[in-house]
């Protein structure tokens, strides 16, 4: 057993000692959080300023845009020429043309010229009040009144909550695309860490010093070790990168989305209020964010997390899945000569992991079918889908289920590998093919 | 005192047969020479004593025991195909290959020392294996086979990638290790050097052996009765000399002297050819004609390969 920790210790060391592994490790939350603020500044408002300048030719329009607090309009009575010539000595930062018969043709065209590039956002949210605006107009036009479309159209909101026999009654907390994003996350790091011992093994069998290592450990010991320091530092790696991420996320949202989150406050209590009451109201109207809706969905979806339960069940299946894969990843390590090889036996490995993850895509739409729950109990897609489609409401012997089917075949993949292993690692020079490593399993 | 005996030892591979019943004996502290052509089951045979892979039948005793477990760090292996971390330290890498064949840390890196400094190489302990020559990198496996002093060391074509130099030290060291009272495998084709370092040997062909035992015997066994023989003088005196049993195999006349090649019956003795033949003529030199281990080699291959009816013939 000393021997299992020294080569665990040693796999460890060399790729704690590795530049790039300490990188992507601080690296990765980085972009993670950099992404995620990315998102949440995309879906904030575009804050520059904009001065607009409208000269409206079609002398319907322009009284009737409205400006906020960083966009505002001013409407001038020039020609365009005119307008134009003297645009770079004002004080504008657009000026906005609206052609004469803009409310008499299907397409209906403006013009913006600019000093410089208006954002696409701006954009979006002119062109959506230009068609708003003309939209309203028509209707006036031909005596419609707009109230009674309006009133027309009644946003449906759908509440989901769940009984079940035992009247437990609770909101669902699927996660829904949350959910598969946390699959994803799954088959990633397994099929990283498989790889890893993939690599460390054939990086070994090319050294030529695997000789010399087995006789002094077992082949068995050497493949156990190497999987289980890969496992250790995959663990480590998990929580420094969780820990990191973490981090920073509590920074960016303090520092950077105070607004947001005082929004969302609001936003959640004049739900509430809505719910208590029963009233059909248009939560679009009652908020003043209208635009935030999906963002503050998302948000509650995020908050509803039961993080413990999620950290633990990660950890549980990453670990379990990736002892699964990867002394399956090891036997394959151990049976090519060369990275070039290998492609022949990685592609068949990555099937049930591929099929693992579309399975997860299905959790999205359709969470209660039964090749999602299959998929979360077989222990080839396990890990994967069950991460996916995991929450409150799981019930805990589907959970046990899967985690213990698992576990136990971790144990016969890891005697199988074993066999393979051991007769792989010493075989040279010939290309092998799946035939052999059939073989190689009966050899005493 | 035997220090490892092979009894009737047995592998197969799915489609070949790797060592077919094959048993020798290494005695204590002697140097034995596994010999044979490529894929003849040395390897095989060195694996199975290493315990990295098992026989299908058969057994294997050291010191007189069973192989088991506790035996690894009795013995040091040096594989033919070797190699170390490419990127692993020089001292860290000793130290980890040492505490997996059981040395405690301190130990290891005391001995360690000892062997750096001998092969002065103390500088080389915080660079990395890839740093090195391919000659710097055996001396370092050389170093990391024997660090644990093990009694029975197995060395798998310990000269190839060794400069003439180096050779030389590693050669010295395994006399020296003999002294100290190790014993010593070591297989190879290199023929100049059993003979210069091997007691007993073993050769191996086909799976089988086909061939054992002390190095002195096996030349004396196989020695054709053959003599180098130069003289001035008559060569009608010196043929009519020679007993009808004495057959002339070749030869040449250089600046006066002849240098005759003869095969004599085996009853006749060398001083009795001697004995005869001086009268005749004005001796210059007189040698038998041992053949070399290189000879019994090709010979033993090529017998054996035309007994099994393959025609290709073994050539060094």
């Amino acid at each position: 057993m000393s021997k299992i920790g020294l080569i665990m210790g040693r796999e460890i060391k060399s790729k704690l000692s590795n530049k790039t592994f300490i990188v992507m490790t601080l690296l990765a939350p980085l972009l993670i959080t950099g992404f995620l603020g990315l998102i949440i500044k995309m879906s904030m408002d575009d804050k520059t300023e904009q001065r607009v300048l409208v000269i409206d030719d079609s002398h319907v329009i322009a009284d009737k845009l409205v400006g906020n607090d960083y966009t505002s309009f001013a409407t001038s009575n020039e020609k365009l020429d005119e307008a134009q010539l003297s645009f770079s000595k004002k004080n504008y930062t657009c000026l906005l043309y609206i052609f004469p018969g803009v409310l008499n043709s299907s397409k209906g065209k403006v013009k913006i010229f600019y000093k410089k590039s208006p954002g696409l956002f701006f954009q979006e949210s002119l062109k959506n009040q230009l068609e708003k605006v003309i939209y309203e107009g028509q209707l006036k036009s031909n005596n419609i009144d707009v109230n009674v479309i309006n009133n027309a159209k009644i946003s449906v909101d759908i509440i989901t909550q769940k009984i079940d026999e035992n009247g437990y009654n609770k909101d669902d907390s699927h996660f829904g695309f949350l959910g598969f994003i946390i699959g994803a996350l799954m088959f990633m790091f397994i099929l990283m860490y498989g790889m890893m011992v993939f690599r460390s093994v054939m990086e070994e069998k090319t050294n030529r010093i695997v000789e010399v290592i087995v006789s002094s450990v077992k082949p068995f010991e050497l493949m156990l070790g190497k999987i289980f320091g890969v496992a250790v530092l995959g663990v480590l790696q998990f929580c420094v990168m969780g820990i990191v991420t973490f981090v920073l996320t509590t920074i960016l949202s303090t520092f950077f989305m105070k607004d947001l989150n005082t929004q969302f406050d609001k936003f959640t209590q004049q739900q509430e209020l809505v719910k208590k009451n029963g009233t059909n109201v248009d939560f679009k109207k009652l908020t003043n964010f209208s635009d935030k809706v999906e963002t503050f969905e998302i948000m509650k979806k995020i908050k509803g997390i039961n993080i413990p339960l999620l950290l633990i069940t990660f950890v549980l299946y990453f670990v379990g899945g990736y002892l699964f894969y990867s002394s399956i990843m090891a036997a394959i390590g151990s049976a090519v000569d060369s990275e070039s090889d290998s492609q022949q036996f990685i592609t068949p490995v990555m099937i049930p992991l591929m099929i693992g993850y579309f399975i997860a895509t299905k959790t999205i739409t359709n969470p209660d079918s039964s090749i999602v729950f299959w998929g979360s109990i077989i222990p080839f897609t396990s890990p994967i889908v069950m991460m996916s489609r995991i929450n409150d409401n799981t019930p805990v012997w589907e959970i046990a289920l899967s985690l213990g089917l698992l576990y136990v075949s971790f144990i016969f993949t890891t005697f199988l590998a074993g066999k393979i292993y051991r007769t792989g690692i010493l075989m040279y020079g010939k290309k092998t093919s799946w035939k052999e490593i059939g073989k190689w399993l009966f050899y005493k | 005192m035997s220090i490892l005996q092979v009894n009737g030892v047995s592998k197969k591979y799915s489609n070949h047969v790797a060592l077919n019943n094959v048993s020798l004996t290494v005695p204590e502290k002697s140097i034995f020479g596994l010999l044979g052509p490529n894929g003849a089951g040395k390897t095989s045979l060195i694996r199975i004593i290493n315990q990295i892979t098992g026989p299908d039948s058969g057994e294997i005793l050291l010191n007189g025991e069973k192989l088991n477990q506790k035996h690894i760090s009795q013995i040091g292996y040096l594989p033919e195909e070797r190699g170390l971390y490419k990127k692993m330290g020089v001292g860290e890498q000793a130290l980890y290959l040492a505490q997996l064949k059981g040395l405690k840390k301190a130990d290891a890196k005391k001995k360690l020392e000892y062997w750096f400094e001998k092969f002065e190489m103390q500088t080389w302990w915080k660079k990395k294996i890839e740093e090195l020559s391919k000659g710097m990198q055996q001396k370092v496996q050389f170093i990391v086979t024997v660090l644990h002093e093990p009694e029975l060391l197995i060395l798998d074509e310990p000269f190839s990638g060794f400069d003439p130099i180096n050779a030389q030290l590693i050669k010295n060291e395994i006399l020296e290790l003999r002294k100290k009272g190790a014993t010593i495998i070591f297989s190879t084709h290199n023929m100049g050097s059993v003979e210069e370092l091997c007691d007993n040997i073993a050769l191996i062909n086909k799976s089988e052996k086909i061939l054992d035992g002390s190095v002195k015997e096996i030349r004396k066994t196989y020695r054709t009765n053959t003599y180098k023989i130069a003289f001035k003088g008559n060569v009608m005196g010196f043929t009519n000399a020679l007993w009808t049993g004495g057959e002339v195999l070749e030869k040449v006349t250089e600046d006066d002297i002849n240098y005759f090649t003869i095969r004599i019956a085996k009853t006749i003795t060398s001083s009795q050819l001697l004995q005869a033949i001086l009268p005749t003529c004005e001796l210059v030199s007189f040698n038998e004609i041992v053949p070399s281990m290189n000879d019994i080699f090709i010979m033993k291959v090529n017998q054996g390969n035309e007994i099994l009816g393959t025609k290709s013939n073994y050539t060094e």
